[in-house]
């Protein structure tokens, strides 16, 4: 009994000098990343994991500058205006000890066009990517590029002989329920290695001493584990007992809790992401309402009564506890072709709401289903049910269906919802991302995430010539006609930009981002 | 108020037939005069009940209406007037502006709801199958016990939610609010039948060597006959026993998966929904919209069960 003890005492001794010694981040937010392969889901907490493992040629600072990461300089040739040309840095090893090389930023470029790619939207103007020698790479684009860089913060190089060797070129098929080699290994340049991985529940991550910054970055942060708690009280209450020392998704009820506890600190800053919800005006029926023959939401005035019944200031007064800011527009204001003029466009009227509905032949309402995703943005469900409230009172009765995002998306790709909530976050900076993404009708490379069945054919011959449009001036007087014909259409229901928080414990050290992208290699520990 | 439930308790004795009752009846009473825990459980139970039963009369919003819920209403304290719209409630408001006092009785109605019928699909079932299996013996015992033992070497919650699962994948996504309560008394009450075919099948084994049925055997009953009107009405205070204490477990059982967010939606929230609302805002010292929900469940799950504890009592007393 008496050595039982001891043994214990000293087992307990040993593991607590080693929480002091080892530098480790306990991380948690609400989700997991949906997968591990680099071009396969173009979301938020997806690239925020690969982002420690894998590298873009570029990434931005927390003001949205760029940083030099895996390219050192680019520029436009000065012999063809359609060329641009990265200088990629010498030195750089993949995780498996490979050289990284022109060669796999060609592979990698390449394998991001396939059709199911996510990543495709971003660099659909590029039409080849060439090897100049084994540290310089030539991008052509259709027609000048001026904001090509801006694309390709999130674009991940893989190795082109270990993707080959383990048969996973081919981008999975992650609405089809595909698992791949990919989705569950990694062999980045990043500042972190893989070292175990159970979607949903943990993922740890180790640092990567040969990387080729670890000079540069404090990376103090020896060993990341990474673990998705969905319950936000859960979440709380992990932070506030240390067993976890950052927390990405607060939720705004514990703000002050969290703030006014000993050793843990919130930061703050206004995120660059807008939520929204999306409204199928195409299809001729709908599936999920109770009018049989016609579509209600194809009817205008429909969208416009209901983007009417939704009090934002409702919204953000209580359900986000003013952790937010109602929008008019689906564009975040870091974002070129904002305003402030639309972003005030929205506003709350009852009555017009109601003489809207009426004047559309929906006097008496209908009924419809609103897809939600329940482990995605702040308080996605409840602003959700706030909504049911909302649209309630001018006769519309939504059936709610809240589910984890790892199925909710899917049905945005599929057009398999036809009232759906979708939060859009801006890594280039620039309007012509949402349009590519979410405004331009569907094709098989463009339009993927554009679940409303809007298709117009001036506005989306005006997105596609922005890509290859350099009067600037020109171009932004383009954005401003499109995003005209989104405000007009009511394209979609604006609710607020989000503010991000960030929890953590004293000793840690970092700026919020306002992308929502922690990179853990800036990390410093105390 | 005291005086309602001691005479109303008599009710539910008069479910089983006149014979048993008639032979219970006085000791019955006196018994239950005698207990102070049977009359006050009972009180409460009876004012639970009754006050779910007519929620729409004194319930002071309708929170399953969306329309009628004011979302600035939201997170009021308890009687305490709202910052911005000077409403006050007597037990607070949850984040939506529900009224909890109202959303308690609203959703103690699913509650009880389910509970009830989850309760009485699991006892006919368990009847049924118990009476076959006693009576008939051989290879239909062994199947149905066979099948009882499997069941119950999985914990009743996880058949609860599997069962819920595979229900909710199979209905179509529209129907689903709708269906949430069924599935919910289908999944509890499938999970729940295999203690009341277990002591249906003991008694049955026990009754069926006895002169009575071997009597009616001889004058040529057929064997549905002997069970239903023979046996059964021999073996009922057992299963009236399981089936009160059963009650109380269903509506935990209802509570815990409303809790995991696998049982009544977020928009018709039953306790165990409330429950889990209220476990968010915990931290932030919103402690009202978790506990009211959580006393009324204690209270109702508290009540029904020392109700049953002294109904076996009374009932079997070589139990003690």
């Amino acid at each position: 009994m008496k050595k039982t003890t001891t043994i214990l005492a000293v087992a307990a001794l040993m593991s607590s000098t080693a929480v002091v010694n080892a530098e480790t981040l306990k991380w948690a937010r609400a989700g997991d990343a949906l997968t591990l392969d680099p071009h396969s889901q173009n979301e938020g907490p997806s690239h925020t994991m690969r982002h420690q493992m894998y590298e873009p040629l570029i990434i931005r600072d927390t003001s949205g500058a760029f940083v030099p990461t895996l390219a050192t300089d680019w520029a436009p040739s000065a012999d063809n205006p359609n060329v641009w040309v990265f200088n990629l840095r010498k030195g750089v090893k993949f995780h498996d000890g490979a050289d990284f090389t022109a060669e796999d930023v060609v592979f990698s470029f390449e394998r991001a066009k396939q059709p199911n790619s996510d990543m495709k939207e971003l660099i659909g103007s590029i039409t080849a990517v060439r090897a100049v020698d084994d540290h310089t790479v030539e991008i052509e684009t259709e027609g000048p590029n001026p904001i090509l860089p801006s694309n390709l913060t999130n674009l991940f190089m893989m190795d082109k002989g270990w993707t080959e060797a383990n048969n996973t070129v081919n981008v999975q098929d992650f609405e089809g329920g595909e698992i791949t080699y990919a989705t569950t290994n990694v062999n980045g340049t990043g500042a972190y290695t893989l070292v175990s991985r159970e979607p949903d529940v943990k993922t740890v991550m180790a640092r990567n001493e040969a990387y080729w910054g670890r000079n540069d970055f404090p990376m103090e942060v020896s060993e990341i584990v990474y673990t998705p708690i969905q319950n936000a009280a859960t979440r709380v209450a992990a932070l506030l007992s240390g067993e976890i020392n950052f927390l990405q998704d607060m939720p705004v009820q514990d703000l002050a809790r969290v703030d006014g506890t000993d050793g843990l600190v919130v930061k703050q800053a206004p995120q660059n992401r807008v939520i929204f919800f999306g409204m199928n005006q195409g299809a001729d029926d709908l599936e999920a309402d109770n009018i049989e023959g016609k579509n209600p939401l194809a009817d205008v005035r429909v969208r416009k009564a209901m983007s009417m019944a939704i009090n934002r200031d409702a919204i953000r007064q209580v359900v986000m506890r003013g952790q937010s800011q109602p929008a008019g527009m689906i564009a975040p204001p870091f974002v070129n072709g904002w305003t402030a003029a639309m972003d005030g466009e929205s506003s709350t009227d009852l009555e017009g709401a109601k003489a809207l509905m009426a004047e559309a032949g929906y006097g008496d309402g209908f009924s419809i289903r609103l897809d939600c995703p329940n482990d995605r943005y702040i308080n996605d469900e409840p602003i959700c049910q706030a909504a049911v409230g909302m649209l309630g009172q001018i006769g519309i009765t939504v059936n709610l269906d809240a589910i984890p995002k790892a199925q909710h998306f899917p049905k945005i790709v599929e057009g398999k919802t036809d009232f759906y909530m979708l939060g859009w976050g801006v890594p280039t900076y620039d309007s012509e991302y949402i349009f590519n993404f979410l405004v331009h009708g569907r094709e098989s490379d463009i339009g993927t995430w554009n679940g409303t069945g809007f298709n117009d054919a001036d506005v989306n011959a005006k997105i596609k010539s922005l890509a290859s449009n350099t009067d600037l001036d020109a171009r932004n007087a383009d954005i401003a006609a499109i995003w005209r014909a989104v405000q007009d259409e009511q394209l979609y229901i604006p609710i607020h930009h989000q503010v991000l928080n960030w929890g953590m414990g004293e000793g840690v050290g970092i700026e919020v981002d306002p992308e929502d992208q922690p990179r853990v290699k800036y990390f410093t520990m105390k | 108020m005291t005086d309602q439930p001691i005479s109303a308790q008599k009710d539910p004795q008069a479910a089983p037939p006149s014979r048993l009752r008639r032979a219970l009846d006085s000791d019955f009473y006196y018994a239950f005069r005698h207990s102070p825990v049977a009359m006050v459980s009972a009180a409460v139970s009876l004012l639970l009940i009754l006050s779910a039963v007519f929620a729409p009369l004194i319930a002071t919003t309708n929170p399953f209406d969306p329309t009628s819920l004011n979302l600035m209403n939201g997170f009021t304290p308890p009687m305490t007037p709202n910052s911005f719209t000077g409403e006050t409630f007597l037990m607070g408001t949850d984040d939506q502006g529900r009224d909890v006092f109202s959303t308690i009785l609203y959703g103690m109605r699913i509650s009880l709801f389910v509970g009830f019928a989850a309760v009485l699909f699991a006892v006919v079932l368990g009847i049924f199958l118990g009476l076959l299996a006693g009576y008939f013996g051989g290879w239909i015992d062994s199947f149905i016990m066979r099948a009882a033992d499997v069941q119950l070497t999985f914990p009743s919650i996880l058949v609860a939610m599997l069962i819920f699962g595979i229900a909710k994948g199979i209905t179509p996504i529209e129907h689903r609010d709708q269906m949430a309560i069924w599935v919910l008394i289908l999944a509890i009450g499938l999970s729940d039948w295999v203690q009341f075919a277990r002591v249906v099948r003991g008694a049955t084994l026990v009754e069926r060597n006895k002169d009575y049925v071997s009597a009616a055997r001889l004058i040529g009953r057929r064997p549905s006959a002997i069970m239903l009107r023979h046996i059964l009405p021999n073996i009922l205070s057992p299963v009236l026993v399981i089936a009160t204490i059963s009650l109380a477990l269903a509506i935990i059982a209802e509570a815990t998966l409303s809790f995991l967010g696998v049982g009544a939606p977020p928009t018709q929230p039953s306790l165990g929904t409330l429950i889990r609302i209220g476990q968010g805002y915990l931290f932030s010292g919103e402690w009202w919209i978790l506990f009211f929900p959580a006393c009324t469940l204690l209270a109702l799950a508290l009540s029904v069960n020392m109700l049953g504890d002294w109904l076996r009592d009374v009932l079997n007393p070589r139990l003690k």
